[in-house]
């Protein structure tokens, strides 16, 4: 065979030759994940037959998934994240209608244009959402409604009762080395960055001294205060979750014995029969230095195929019955005030403080951390510190 | 007639044949065009495209790519200890994985090639490959289940006093080791049936003991395959993050990429760059030492 | 090959011990397949049989399925065509940059999955507009089962002489002809050796099409992985790998028989027969 090697040769510079132009569209071209559309929907026409959404664990389930669909033909098809930032990689794909996104998301997914401003006037049940839930900071920006609310709760504290003598009042159990290697092993942390601000509570009421008033305004010598606890608290953490049905079976099957947890997997643990206890109601399901929660709002994509079908959605969610279905399966609090009256437990929005705005001072919202401080300095840490500061504290 | 046979219409196919008779240059374009523009232009553009953003920034806020020149990103890789940890731990794994494994498998590997019966072949094949239809996912959340402080592992060691390794590094290596597996056995039977068996009765015959034989005669002819075997093992592990988050805290190389690519794609690829380079130097090694004739 | 009783011994023990190593694992998920309890828990309280008529009826579990089968079929197909098509040319021509070629091809299995999926994923949503979908994941597929064809293509096409090519054309076939009735048939068992692998890859594929399947679909690894966070369906998820592995004995046993009984002049004549789980008639060379 003879060497030819011009046709070939040719063929790999064509092919070099795209690869090249390839390079210059990707680096000359605008970033194309911004919708051109940053407006709100101006009626609820039919609805497209089919709904996407991004949510957390026990969030859209089909006791009253079931009823929506029929109702209005839109088939609920849902993606269940364990992270706000899995949230957020969802929604920049652009492939969901909705999320049932947490303050921690909210602020990164308006400032991407990923998400629309949503009209409340054509949510007929916003009306009688809970006046403390309207209008925050983690919904709200510059004065544009950017979603509904869904509910809120605070983070658990959850223990195995036969392991874990005697019932832990605080969250020393995690955090204080001496009284946290006793568990060595059995720990079960969040896998977020945004579990740095769970350091930062537990900082602010035993070392007043840093003067830490907002857990995700933090200051250089703050942080580095919180990293290290957080460092110091991963000799004794055997594991570290980031989706519920992992971290059930960790407790279920006795390799975790303690740890930060939703209501979703506490009330699943006592449902299958496992002596697993959290901070009681009369404590306000809190250690007595308070704890992170969360305040999630349903937003809809700026690059939603089903509009019309994620307002019914947002609607039906925070209808007073489906609100109260959806609070006291998850366990939080529910954001539609008449939903009180529709609860199996007539005692649950009282256990639950949902009518109790002084309560939840104690419990601090995830929010997106920003290198402004709320107190006009702007040397705060950011959310990117935060996610490589996270990388060097697992090791 | 032969001649009646010239007259007759050529179909379709066969004027196109007649135009790429003889002219090579034409064949070899009409070959190449399909693969090369799939693997080249498709693939290694994609590539290409991810890898520039190495070389960019990020908005921390809107998580916006700023497209200018900046090596804010390596530095940040060389800088932190950590990063270099994640690197060390992921290579080291995966050197462990594809020692274990071809220690495992070529036992296997040899009965099925040299010593099995034609049956004892035919089961072996399919013991072996049947896993490989199994679910990957499966397979490591069993392993999980066997590894829990409850599990089958503790449970069997129990008696014995002792404990298993439970969640950790050593789960991590194991249950690599136990997913790639397959992966290794295929390529050095393969090589092992390719070693004529005239050449170990000749071994023989000049008075070489089984030991001999095979340290002299097998190993090296068998060599290649099991350097081909281990690109397979060291490739999977060096990029797997769902393995080391089900069985582990560890963070592999895969993991920190995974963590970042939302908020920080820069830096995600920037240390893509790592495992790529890593492999390619993998890959010429290998093709030196003859491997690409063995997968 | 003669082996004292001492080394087969030790050799059948490290059989023993190496196939107890792959298929414990295995046995475990049948066991919890059965598994009466929602949660993991080592021994299974109880056991039930009612995780498969469930598996069999999920109508999530028949779309995940075929879906599965669709995108496997379709990436294997290409693989075939892209691998043959380059085999072709690097066994039977000389050219600029044909080394590379075998390098080319092995690089998207050798490269992390999540570089791979993330690039393609890029591509496809920034630079080229288009949404993420089953063909997405098609494309993904095939890129990396390109080389599992390519490799047995290529082997073979080395072992099986030219000169039947050549007599062909010299009794009159024309290129397709002779491809047709003599190339292809010696390839044979190697795409089928090669296209099974492919398709095995792909059916089981997680991390790739994670970055390219579109919203509303799933393979069945992407159902399995979804159904892990829901732990009211995890024995579902365990009945059905078990059923998954149960048929699939019979493609690659099928697979198996057709692949040892080739024995075609035209292969044999080139030496021995190789290609992943194939059974050779080894001769020395002729």
């Amino acid at each position: 065979m003879k060497k030819h090697p011009n046709p070939a040769r040719t063929a790999w510079l064509i092919a070099a030759g795209l690869v090249s132009i390839m390079l210059l569209l990707a680096g000359c071209g605008s970033s194309s994940s911004n919708s051109t559309s940053g407006e709100e929907l101006q009626k609820v026409g039919k609805g497209e037959g089919a709904l996407s959404l991004i949510s957390w664990a026990g969030y859209v389930e089909e006791p009253w998934t079931k009823p929506f669909e029929e109702k209005t033909g839109c088939k609920v098809s849902d993606k269940v994240a364990g992270t706000s930032d899995e949230m957020v990689t969802l929604m920049r794909s652009g492939q969901y209608d909705g999320v049932s996104a947490s303050g921690n998301a909210t602020a990164r997914l308006v400032d991407a244009g990923n998400v629309d401003p949503v009209n409340v006037n054509l949510v007929p049940n916003y009306k009688t959402i809970f006046s403390d839930l309207k209008s925050q900071p983690y919904n709200t920006f510059d004065g544009v409604h950017y979603g509904i609310p869904h509910g809120r709760g605070a983070n658990l504290l959850m223990w195995n009762s036969e392991d874990v003598k005697p019932a832990p009042t605080s969250w020393n159990v995690m955090f204080d080395p001496k009284v946290a290697a006793k568990y060595k092993g059995k720990i079960s942390a969040y896998d977020d960055p945004i579990y740095i601000a769970d350091a930062a509570v537990y900082l602010k009421a035993h070392q007043p001294e840093l003067g830490i008033e907002n857990p995700y305004e933090l200051n250089e010598e703050q942080f580095e205060a919180a990293v290290n606890l957080l460092k110091e608290q991963r000799a004794n953490v055997g594991e570290y979750w980031s989706d519920a049905a992992k971290q059930i079976s960790a407790f279920a099957g006795g390799d975790d014995a303690l740890g930060t947890t939703w209501q979703y997997q506490y009330f699943a643990l006592k449902g299958e029969g496992h002596p697993v206890a959290a901070s009681p109601a009369s404590q306000g399901f809190l250690p007595s230095e308070g704890a992170t929660g969360w305040s999630d709002t349903w937003m809809i994509s700026s690059e939603a195929k089903h509009p019309n079908c994620m307002y019914m959605w947002m609607n039906w969610i925070v209808s007073p019955k489906v609100n109260a279905e959806v609070a006291e399966f998850f366990g939080e609090a529910p954001a539609q005030t008449l939903a009180c009256e529709h609860t199996e437990n007539k005692n649950f929005c009282n256990e639950y403080h949902a009518e109790n705005p002084g309560f939840w001072k104690r419990v601090y919202y995830w929010e997106t951390p920003l290198s402004e401080c709320g107190n006009g300095s702007s040397d705060c840490k950011n959310y990117n510190d935060w996610v490589q500061a996270w990388t060097s504290i697992k090791g | 007639m032969a001649t009646e046979a010239v007259v007759e219409r050529r179909s379709a196919g066969h004027r196109l044949a007649g135009f790429f008779h003889g002219r090579r240059r034409l064949q070899i374009s009409g070959l190449l065009a399909g693969p090369l523009g799939w693997l080249v232009v498709g693939y290694l553009g994609s590539l290409a495209v991810l890898l520039i953003a190495a070389f960019w920034t990020v908005d921390p806020l809107s998580g916006e790519v700023i497209r200018g020149l900046s090596f804010e990103n390596f530095e940040t890789l060389f800088n932190e200890p950590v990063y270099r940890e994640i690197v060390w731990r992921t290579v080291r794994i995966a050197a462990l994985v594809t020692v274990t494994d071809a220690i495992l498998a070529f036992p296997i590997a040899f009965y099925m090639a040299k010593v099995a019966s034609r049956r004892g072949k035919a089961i072996l094949i399919v013991a072996v490959l049947l896993p490989l239809w199994s679910s990957y996912l499966v397979k490591v959340y069993a392993w999980r289940t066997m590894l829990s402080a409850g599990g089958v592992i503790n449970w069997a060691l129990a008696p014995f006093g002792l404990e298993g390794p439970g969640f950790g590094g050593t789960a991590v290596w194991l249950v690599m080791s136990y997913l790639w597996l397959p992966y290794m056995i295929l390529p050095i039977y393969a090589g092992l049936e390719r070693i004529p068996n005239s050449l170990i009765s000749a071994s023989e015959d000049l008075g070489a003991s089984p030991f001999t034989t095979f340290r002299r005669v097998i190993l090296p002819l068998s060599f290649p395959a099991v350097v081909a075997g281990s690109i397979f093992t060291f490739a999977l592990t060096l990029g797997d993050y769902i393995t080391p988050r089900l069985v582990s805290n560890d963070q592999f190389i895969g993991n920190v990429i995974f963590n970042n690519i939302s908020n920080n794609l820069p830096l995600a690829s920037a240390l893509a760059l790592v495992p790529i380079v890593v492999m390619i130097a993998y890959l010429m090694v290998a093709r030196k030492l003859g491997a690409f004739e063995h997968i | 090959m003669r082996l004292s009783r001492r080394s087969t011994v030790l050799l059948r023990l490290a059989i023993a011990v190496g196939l107890a190593f792959i298929y414990i694992p295995l046995i475990v998920i049948g066991i919890y397949a059965f598994n009466a309890s929602n949660v993991l828990e080592w021994p299974p309280p109880g056991l039930t049989l009612s995780w498969f008529p469930k598996a069999f009826e999920s109508p999530s579990v028949h779309e995940a399925l075929l879906t599965s089968v669709k995108a496997g079929l379709a990436a294997t197909t290409i693989a075939i065509v892209l691998g043959t098509l380059a085999s072709l040319a690097v066994a039977r021509y000389r050219f600029f940059g044909r080394e590379t070629i075998s390098f080319l091809v092995i690089l998207p299995i050798a490269l992390p999955g999540i570089v791979t999926g993330v690039a393609i994923s890029n591509t496809f949503t920034q630079v080229l507009g288009v949404n993420l979908g089953l063909l997405t994941v098609i494309v993904g597929h095939a890129t990396f089962c390109i080389v599992v064809v390519y490799n047995n293509v290529v082997a073979r096409l080395r072992r099986v002489s030219t000169s039947f090519e050549e007599a062909s054309a010299d009794l009159g076939a024309h290129t397709w002809q002779t491809f047709r009735f003599v190339t292809l048939p010696s390839l044979q068992t190697a795409l089928v050796a090669g296209g099974l692998l492919a398709f095995a890859l792909s059916f089981d594929e997680i991390i790739v099409t994670t970055f390219t399947i579109g919203a509303g679909e799933e393979t069945l690894p992407i159902w399995i992985f979804s159904r892990l966070f829901r732990p009211n369906e995890l024995p579902i998820v365990n009945a059905v790998a078990v059923i998954v592995v149960l048929i699939s004995i019979i493609p690659v046993y099928l697979a198996h028989r057709l692949t040892r009984e080739e024995g075609g002049p035209v292969a044999a004549r080139g030496g021995q027969i190789e290609g992943g789980g194939v059974e050779t008639e080894a001769t020395a060379m002729p």
